[in-house]
């Protein structure tokens, strides 16, 4: 199916140069705001993991006066917490051949042409700052004995350009973010909202002017201005019911901003992560992932011959397939996450998967562990290992590691331009939420750089720069505006009470999982996505006519929390698949069975997809209209990317 | 399996609350112990009656939402883990478990298992920081950190805030979590100039908060699910009898950004 879509009414704004030049230049060209005047202008946060923390301190630096919201009792508890296995930049302490247009290059490839190149070439100019950044803040990164950070190597890389803190680096550097906003807050500089969720958007005159808030524990519905508006609120990967994403991560936040204007670019662009610990019974509430860095000591096989149940340590070597060091001899164990995850599907449908259900593969360290010793394995995965312990009940230093492929992590979100503006002018994006660096797939390790290139350097440079050009007017939150969507937000809220159905909205999250997953998951078809489009409407139907939420709207009410986020879901989860079936190539995480080579590799159609899809809303969630960004490849010519 | 389960029920922060009892039925040895209240809530909401309300978010143990007692322990009967990793195989059919929320004159409970820990931002933000303002870094190997320093404040940093150690002190006292600040940013030489103002301000804020003080009982090292060791409260007090020694940073320039 080909779309036609507007061309022409999107522009990037991309600055003029060459690229290694664009960010520097702009960063001079950009208006500057007086320090006496800062103070006057108010900066709305929304979020506070990695992109928004970062965001929020380093404007607090800067002496805007900056409110922050987030729905958890502390900033600290953001999804960015759980990140595991490390960060990327381009420092070349390894000396063996990075470079920032090496790590530009591979993040470019990595997200199979799907990316702008500009901002890919920032994010990976920025790489260096955000290290020495969190080394400075106290992050304890891994160390060489020497006292030198130690690195280690990632997916779709083939230099050691991975920055980590055993298997916990992204609560190392979310609470370096936390500390520097607790700093600001302290300073009086960011006020926080805890235990605050953001149900609406607030536009005025065009321009995004403030948000509309639950305080979650007294059900306060309350309006907050702001000169400008800033999302850091995360990805939409719990759309699928089960993935790897904390049990409130939700899209609220930027589905009410696509409902008021901002476009949504790419939602069909879902990661699945490929080592993931396997689903175990229907009780399921959500996956935990076992972190990429794995790959670097395990090796991934199954057994030759389907259906062969013997226990791993019984098949001999000749009877397993390493089918990753088979198939993509140059990168093997290291193949990026959509290749690998689309190859343990693969073995799986042919009967070759291992454990109950056969839906796993192995992930074997014996010889990791036979060439460099039990204590070196646990002093790199240590923590992992006892994760895996813990969960499954296996010790993984005597028997392979089970995984399958989860949903992680969501490469589309709201479009936005250079400066991370969206279609709404003052609203800003940032980190899982917008979709601007990773293309159609994103590398291991990518995501604590983008969000924290977002959020320290590049937010506190571009929103300043539209502060500059818009002057505090005082605009007070009993403004029609305000009201009027505190009435929606109210009235939406009665609404969900109201119904006193029969099913739990948890009840309702999981079919609308199971359709996205069976539907709209790791390999989609035409047949499928259009018998998705009619379940997924058909679901919310019943859900606005079934749902059973209980108690009141007056204090903590967990289910009422979900309904709304569910309510959302179901909404975004049909613009999914609108954009998932109008994109009939295959490309990164978006697999469509109809656009394979012979032998089964993902075939991209650059004449007729090389664009960024941003949907913009119409009133009905079925009928969206496309414009289409056409993406220009000056630097790294598209070719057909192999990891063979 | 089937338990039998008596949870702390207390609508609001005024309501006196009381224990409720639940038959958890059918429970599979491989859920978390969460996906089994899960199990509860949707047969509470099927019958009309409000689910149990408890934090929770990550499920993998690290983002430190999650945590109650269950017979007297806090996050349960398994060391070194949180409640959402704990999995119903560490219990037995006909097992009968009491089910409260974290207490602590500091933790007010919101409703049934849920408790306000915002105490504990306030510690972090009352010097639990190395200040250093968004571009003013050096390269990051400028400094140099031997190993065992750095793995040494990863062990302390490793704190997840989830408030176990103050549920488990007879005194409510908040100081391993405190402390394991202190000795993550100390451990460091970037954190060495604030050091003597960060653990002054950290524990004159831990006390205003109404923690209870430390008297080495050791309960708080035994639930953490971080296993972090006591020797960090030791650390702190070290580093407290040596800060009383030294003039404090002027009033006005700690309040400056």
């Amino acid at each position: 199916m080909e779309v036609e879509g507007k061309v022409g009414t999107l522009d990037a704004r991309i600055p003029p140069g060459p690229i290694e030049d664009k960010w520097n230049r702009h960063r001079f060209e950009m208006k500057l705001v007086n320090p006496a005047n800062r103070r006057k202008y108010t900066v709305i946060v929304v979020g506070s993991g990695l992109a928004g923390a970062a965001g929020a301190a380093s404007l607090g630096e800067l002496g805007y006066n900056v409110e922050c919201f987030t729905y958890h009792d502390s900033p600290r508890r953001a999804h960015s917490i759980a990140a595991q296995g490390g960060i990327n930049a381009a420092k070349n302490y390894r000396n063996d051949g990075d470079s920032v247009f090496r790590l530009f290059y591979d993040t470019v490839k990595g997200g199979d042409f799907r990316a702008r190149e500009a901002n890919v070439y920032r994010l990976a100019e920025l790489s260096l700052n955000i290290i020495d950044q969190c080394v400075a803040q106290g992050v304890p990164f891994a160390r060489e004995y020497g006292g030198l950070l130690d690195n280690r190597s990632f997916g779709g890389a083939q230099v050691s350009r991975t920055f980590y803190a055993r298997g916990q680096t992204g609560q190392q550097l979310l609470l370096g973010a936390y500390q520097a906003l607790m700093r600001q807050a302290a300073a009086g500089t960011v006020r926080m909202h805890p235990r605050t969720e953001m149900l609406d958007l607030v536009v005025v005159d065009g321009r995004a002017r403030g948000i509309v808030t639950r305080n979650l524990v007294t059900g306060a519905i309350e309006s907050h201005v702001g000169d400008a508006v800033v999302l850091a609120t995360g990805g939409y990967g719990n759309v699928f019911y089960l993935s790897t994403n904390a049990k409130a991560s939700n899209a609220t936040a930027i589905w009410r901003a696509h409902r008021r204007g901002a476009f949504f670019a790419n939602p069909c662009y879902t990661q699945i992560h490929p080592t993931c610990i396997p689903v175990s019974g229907d009780y399921q509430s959500k996956l935990t992932l076992m972190s990429e860095s794995l790959r670097n000591d395990g090796r991934v096989w199954v057994p030759k011959r389907a259906g062969d149940t013997r226990p791993p340590d019984q098949i001999p070597e000749d009877e397993r397939d390493y089918y990753l060091e088979r198939k993509y001899p140059s990168f093997g164990n290291l193949a990026p996450r959509d290749i690998a995850s689309r190859a343990a599907k693969e073995v799986c449908d042919q009967g070759r998967g291992v454990g109950p259900g056969g839906r796993g593969v192995y992930l074997d360290f014996s010889d990791a562990i036979r060439r460099q010793g039990e204590d070196r394995i646990r002093e790199k995965y240590g923590n992992l290992f006892d994760m895996y312990e813990r969960i499954t009940g296996e010790n993984a230093y005597r028997v392979p590691m089970r995984i399958y492929p989860a949903v992680h992590y969501t490469m589309g979100g709201l479009w936005v331009d250079y400066d991370l503006m969206s279609t709404i002018p003052g609203l800003f994006v940032g980190g899982e939420a917008n979709f601007s660096d990773h293309g159609a797939n994103r590398l291991g390790a990518s995501a604590l750089m983008q969000g924290l290139a977002d959020g320290y350097f590049i937010l506190p440079a571009t929103v300043p720069n539209f502060l500059a050009g818009v002057k505090p007017d005082g605009l007070a939150p009993d403004h029609p505006a305000f009201r009027a969507v505190e009435r929606e937000v109210a009235d939406r809220v009665k609404r969900l009470l109201s119904i006193q159905g029969s099913r739990s909205v948890d009840a309702f999250h999981r079919d609308l999982g199971r359709i996205m997953w069976d539907l709209c998951g790791m390999a989609r078809n035409e047949n499928g996505l259009r018998k998705a489009l009619q379940e997924i409407p058909a679901l919310r139907e019943d859900f606005w006519k079934n749902v059973r939420v209980l108690e009141d709207d007056l204090g903590l009410n967990q289910s009422l929390e979900k309904a709304g986020r569910v309510a959302d879901f179901l909404e975004l989860a049909e613009l999914l698949a609108i954009d998932a079936l109008h994109r009939a190539e295959s490309c990164g995480g978006h697999f469509r069975e109809e656009s394979q080579t012979e032998d089964g590799e993902a075939r991209r159609d650059d004449e007729r997809f090389s664009y960024v899809a941003a949907w913009e809303f119409t009133g009905d969630p079925g009928r969206p209209v496309l414009h289409k960004e056409p993406l220009v490849f000056e630097y790294v010519k598209p070719t057909v990317r192999s990891y063979k | 399996m089937n338990l039998t389960l008596h949870v702390w029920r207390q609508k609001s922060p005024a309501d006196p609350g009381r224990f409720a009892t639940y038959q958890a039925r059918n429970i599979s040895p491989h859920m978390s112990f969460l996906e089994m209240l899960d199990v509860v809530n949707e047969e509470l909401i099927a019958r009309g009656e409000a689910p149990i309300a408890f934090e929770h978010d990550c499920r993998e143990g690290i983002c430190g939402s999650c945590g109650f007692m269950i017979n007297g322990v806090a996050h349960g009967p398994r060391r070194g883990t949180t409640v959402c990793q704990l999995h119903m195989r560490m219990f037995k059919d006909g097992d009968v478990l009491w089910i409260e929320p974290w207490r602590a004159r500091a933790f007010p409970v919101i409703k049934d298992l849920v408790v306000d820990r915002s105490a504990l931002d306030r510690i972090i933000q009352a010097g639990g920081y190395i200040t250093a303002p968004t571009g003013s870094a050096p390269d990051a190997n400028a400094v140099l950190v031997p190993k065992e320093d750095a793995d040494r404040a990863f062990d302390a940093a490793a704190c997840i805030g989830c408030g176990a150690c103050v549920a488990a002190c007879p005194n409510a006292s908040a100081m391993l979590f405190t402390a394991a600040k202190v000795a993550h940013l100390g451990l460091l030489p970037q954190g060495q100039p604030e050091r003597w103002d960060r653990v002054r301000g950290m524990v004159a804020a831990h006390d205003r908060e109404g923690f209870g003080n430390c008297t080495n009982i050791g309960e708080c090292e035994a639930v953490c699910p971080k296993e972090i060791s006591i020797e960090v409260i030791a650390r702190l007090n070290r580093d407290l009898i040596k800060a009383s020694f030294r003039r404090p940073r002027p009033a006005r320039a700690a309040a400056a950004v």
